[in-house]
C-alpha cells in the first residue's frame, strides 16, 4: 500500500474545556473515499475541518500529504489550496459571479491568468452541469445549483482530496439529487474524498469505508455492507435504526 | 371523455377611478378621512414655504447694483449683489487674484478626474485612481501652494473660502477611508498590541470634539516636533480633520465587518487565500457595500464639519461669507441672510449629490436580486 494521504494518530481536540474530538486514529489512502456519519454534536465537523486547520488540535499528529499540520507550519495557504472542500451553507461569495467565484483562487493562489482560470472554471461547471450559470450571482440560484457551483470552485484548485460537510443537508429533496450525482461522478474519477453525510445511498454506493463517530470518538470503522448490515456497536445499531427509518 | 376546452376570459379595463392621476390619489393621499386632512394641510404648508421662500429669493430680491444701495427697498428680499460682488472671495479667499487661474485649474482637473471615476461603466478604473491619488495630489500641492516650476508662492494663510472647504473636506474623505478601513481591521486583529492601539485611538478621537483636535493641531502638534521643523497650519489641520474622521469611519467600517458571516472567511481560507488576499477579495467589498450609506453619511458629517477650521483661523467658504457681513459697503438687513442662504446652498449642493451618488452606488452594487 502507498503511503496514506491523511494520517491521522491520537488526536485530540478541546474547545475551551469541551474534549470535542478524543484519540481519533485513521488514515486515508490515496483515492479513498470515506463517509462518516454519526448524531449531531459528535464532533464530525470539527474532525473534517482540523483536515486543512480550520480547527486547531491540541494533542496528537496530523499529517496531511506527508506535512504535519501544527503549529509550525510554513504553507498552510499551500496544503489548503490542495484540500478542497465543501460547506453545508454553500459559503458562495455573493458579491462575484459565478465564474468569479471559481476563478478567484486559481488567479490569486495559483497565480494562473484570468484566460487560463476561466478555461478551467468553465470546463468544471460543466462537469457540476450549469455551464450556462456562469454569468449568474449566488443569489440568483438555486441551493442545488449553488452548491454545485461551491464543489466546481473547490475543484478549480486541482485539489488532492476533497472534504465534504454535510453538503446536501440545507438543500431541499428535489435538489439531493443533482449534488450526490456530482458527487458520486468526482468518486468515480479517483478522486480522495471525506464525506460527513448522513445520505446512507451515497455512502453504500461510493464508499470505501464508513466512520460512525459519537461523543468524539471514532465508534466503529468498516467497509459499507458490513457496516450497514452488521454493525458491531450497540450505538451503531441504534444510529441506523434512526437514520434508515425515515 | 370528452374534455371542455377552456379559454380565458378577455381582460377589461380596470374601472376609471382607480388608474392614472385619479386613482393614485385616491390611493395614496385620499384613502381615509385622516389622509386627506394630512394631505391637504401638507400641500398648504409647502405652498405656504415656497410662496414665503421664492419671494424672499426672487420676487421682493435685488438682482443687480454695485453697493448696499441696491438692496434698500422697502420690501426687500435677498441681495443677491452682494454674493456678486464677493464671488472671488467666497471661492478662492485672497488668492491673488492674478493666481486664481491655477486654482481653476486644480478645480478643472479634479472634475475630470472624479467624473470617470464615479461612473461605474467607464474603463481604465486602474489609470484613473492613480491619477486622482497619484498625480493629482501632487499636481494640486505644487499649483495651489506654488514656490516652483516658475509659480509665484502663495501662502496657506491666502487660501480661503471654498477652496480651503474643499482641500480639508477632500483630503479628509481620501485620508479616512483608507485609515479608518485599517483601524477597523486592527480593531478586529488577533494581535492584542495591535487591536489596543486601535482601540485607544478611536476611542480618543472619538470621544473629543473635532474642535479640539483642531486645537491640538495648530498648538500640541508642534511640541512634539523637533525644533525648527514646523509645518503649515493648514497642513497640521488636514491631518486633525483626516485622523478625527478616520476614528468615525472606522467604526462605521467595523459595522460591516461584523456583518460578514464566518462562513465567507473559511471559505476563502479553505481555497488557501492568506489574510490580506481574504480582507481584500471577499470581506472588504462586502463589508463597504453594506456599509455605503454609513460611509457618505460621515463623509457628509465631515464635509459640513469642515467650518470649524474658523477657529483655528482658517477662512472655510462659511468663515469668508461671515468675514465679509462686516464691509460697510454692504452693510444691509438682508446681507446676513443671503450669505447665510448662498453658503448653506453649496454645502447643500455638495452634500446632496453625495447623497445622491451613494444611492445610486447602493443599487449598483446590489447583486442580490431580492432586494
Ligand atoms: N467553535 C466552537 N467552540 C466551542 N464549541 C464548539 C465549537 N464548534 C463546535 N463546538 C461543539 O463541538 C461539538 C462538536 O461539533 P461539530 O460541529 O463537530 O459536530 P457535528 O458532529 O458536525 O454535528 P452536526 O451534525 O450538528 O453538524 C458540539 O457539541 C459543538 O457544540
Ligand atoms: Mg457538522
Amino acid at each position: 500500500m502507498t503511503d496514506p494521504v491523511i494520517r491521522i494518530s491520537d488526536m485530540n481536540k478541546w474547545f475551551g474545556t469541551f474534549h470535542v474530538l478524543r484519540d481519533i486514529n485513521l488514515q486515508v489512502a490515496a483515492g479513498e473515499k470515506i463517509v462518516i456519519c454519526g448524531p449531531s454534536g459528535s464532533g464530525k465537523s470539527t474532525l473534517i475541518r482540523c483536515l486543512n486547520r480550520l480547527e486547531q488540535h491540541q494533542e496528537g499528529v496530523i499529517e496531511v500529504e506527508g506535512v504535519s499540520l501544527d503549529g509550525s507550519v510554513k504553507n498552510l495557504e499551500s496544503i489548503r489550496s490542495n484540500v478542497g472542500m465543501v460547506f453545508q451553507q454553500f459559503n458562495l461569495f455573493p458579491h462575484m459571479s459565478v465564474l468569479e467565484n471559481c476563478t478567484l483562487a486559481p488567479i490569486w493562489v495559483r497565480q494562473k491568468t484570468k484566460q487560463q482560470a476561466e478555461a478551467l472554471a468553465r470546463q468544471f461547471l460543466e462537469r457540476v452541469r450549469i455551464p450556462d450559470q456562469a454569468d449568474k450571482y449566488p443569489g440568483q440560484l438555486s441551493g442545488g445549483q449553488q452548491q454545485r457551483v461551491a464543489i466546481a470552485r473547490a475543484l478549480c484548485m486541482n485539489p488532492d482530496i476533497m472534504l465534504f460537510d454535510e453538503p446536501t443537508s440545507a438543500l431541499d429533496p428535489e435538489m439531493i439529487k443533482e449534488v450526490l450525482d456530482v458527487m458520486v461522478e468526482l468518486a468515480e474519477d479517483g478522486m480522495t474524498m471525506l464525506c460527513v453525510t448522513h445520505e446512507m445511498g451515497f455512502a453504500r454506493q461510493v464508499a470505501d469505508r464508513v466512520i460512525f463517530m459519537d461523543e468524539g470518538e471514532i465508534v466503529e470503522e468498516n467497509a459499507p455492507e458490513a457496516f450497514f448490515s452488521n454493525p458491531q456497536n450497540e450505538r451503531t445499531k441504534m444510529f441506523l435504526s434512526q437514520v434508515l427509518s425515515h | 371523455m370528452s374534455a371542455k376546452t377552456w379559454t380565458p376570459k378577455p381582460a377589461r379595463p380596470a374601472p376609471a377611478n382607480t388608474v392614472g392621476f385619479v386613482g393614485w390619489a385616491r390611493e395614496n393621499l385620499f384613502t381615509t378621512k385622516l389622509d386627506s386632512a394630512l394631505t391637504l394641510l401638507c400641500a398648504a404648508l409647502i405652498i405656504y414655504v415656497l410662496d414665503v421662500g421664492l419671494g424672499w429669493a426672487i420676487v421682493d430680491a435685488s438682482f443687480s447694483g454695485d453697493d448696499r444701495n441696491a438692496c434698500l427697498k422697502p420690501v426687500q428680499g435677498a441681495c443677491w449683489p452682494f454674493i456678486d460682488a464677493k464671488f472671488g472671495q467666497f471661492i478662492y479667499g485672497r488668492y491673488p487674484e492674478m493666481e486664481r487661474w491655477r486654482v481653476d485649474w486644480v478645480f478643472a482637473l479634479g472634475l475630470l478626474g472624479l467624473v470617470p471615476l464615479l461612473m461605474p461603466t467607464v474603463g481604465f478604473k486602474r489609470a484613473n485612481v492613480i491619477f486622482m491619488l497619484g498625480f493629482y495630489p501632487m499636481f494640486s500641492f505644487f499649483m495651489l501652494t506654488g514656490g516652483s516650476f516658475g509659480l509665484a508662492a502663495v501662502d496657506t494663510s491666502d487660501w480661503g473660502g471654498l477652496l480651503v472647504t474643499l482641500v480639508v473636506a477632500v483630503t479628509g474623505i481620501v485620508g479616512s477611508l483608507p485609515l479608518g478601513i485599517l483601524l477597523a481591521l486592527g480593531r478586529r486583529s488577533d494581535l492584542p498590541i495591535v487591536r489596543a492601539l486601535c482601540v485607544g485611538f478611536i476611542e480618543i478621537f472619538r470621544g473629543v470634539p473635532l474642535i479640539t483636535v483642531l486645537f491640538m493641531a495648530s498648538v500640541m502638534l508642534p511640541l512634539f516636533l523637533p525644533d525648527g521643523v514646523n509645518f503649515d497650519k493648514l497642513m497640521r489641520c488636514l491631518i486633525g480633520v483626516a485622523l478625527f474622521a478616520s476614528a468615525y469611519m472606522a467604526e462605521v467600517v467595523r459595522g460591516g465587518l461584523q456583518a460578514i458571516p464566518k462562513g465567507q472567511y473559511e471559505a476563502a481560507a479553505a481555497l488557501g487565500l492568506g489574510y490580506w488576499k481574504t480582507t481584500r477579495l471577499i470581506i472588504l467589498p462586502q463589508a463597504l457595500k453594506l456599509v455605503i450609506p454609513g460611509i457618505v453619511n460621515t463623509f457628509i458629517g465631515l464635509f459640513k464639519d469642515t467650518t470649524l477650521v474658523l477657529i483655528v483661523g482658517l477662512f472655510d467658504l462659511l468663515g469668508i461669507v461671515q468675514l465679509h457681513f462686516t464691509d460697510s459697503t454692504w452693510a444691509t438687513p438682508e446681507t446676513h441672510i443671503t450669505g447665510y442662504a448662498f453658503a448653506a446652498f453649496v454645502f447643500w449642493v455638495f452634500c446632496f449629490a453625495m447623497s445622491r451618488y451613494s444611492i445610486f452606488m447602493e443599487k449598483h452594487l446590489s447583486t442580490d436580486p431580492n432586494q
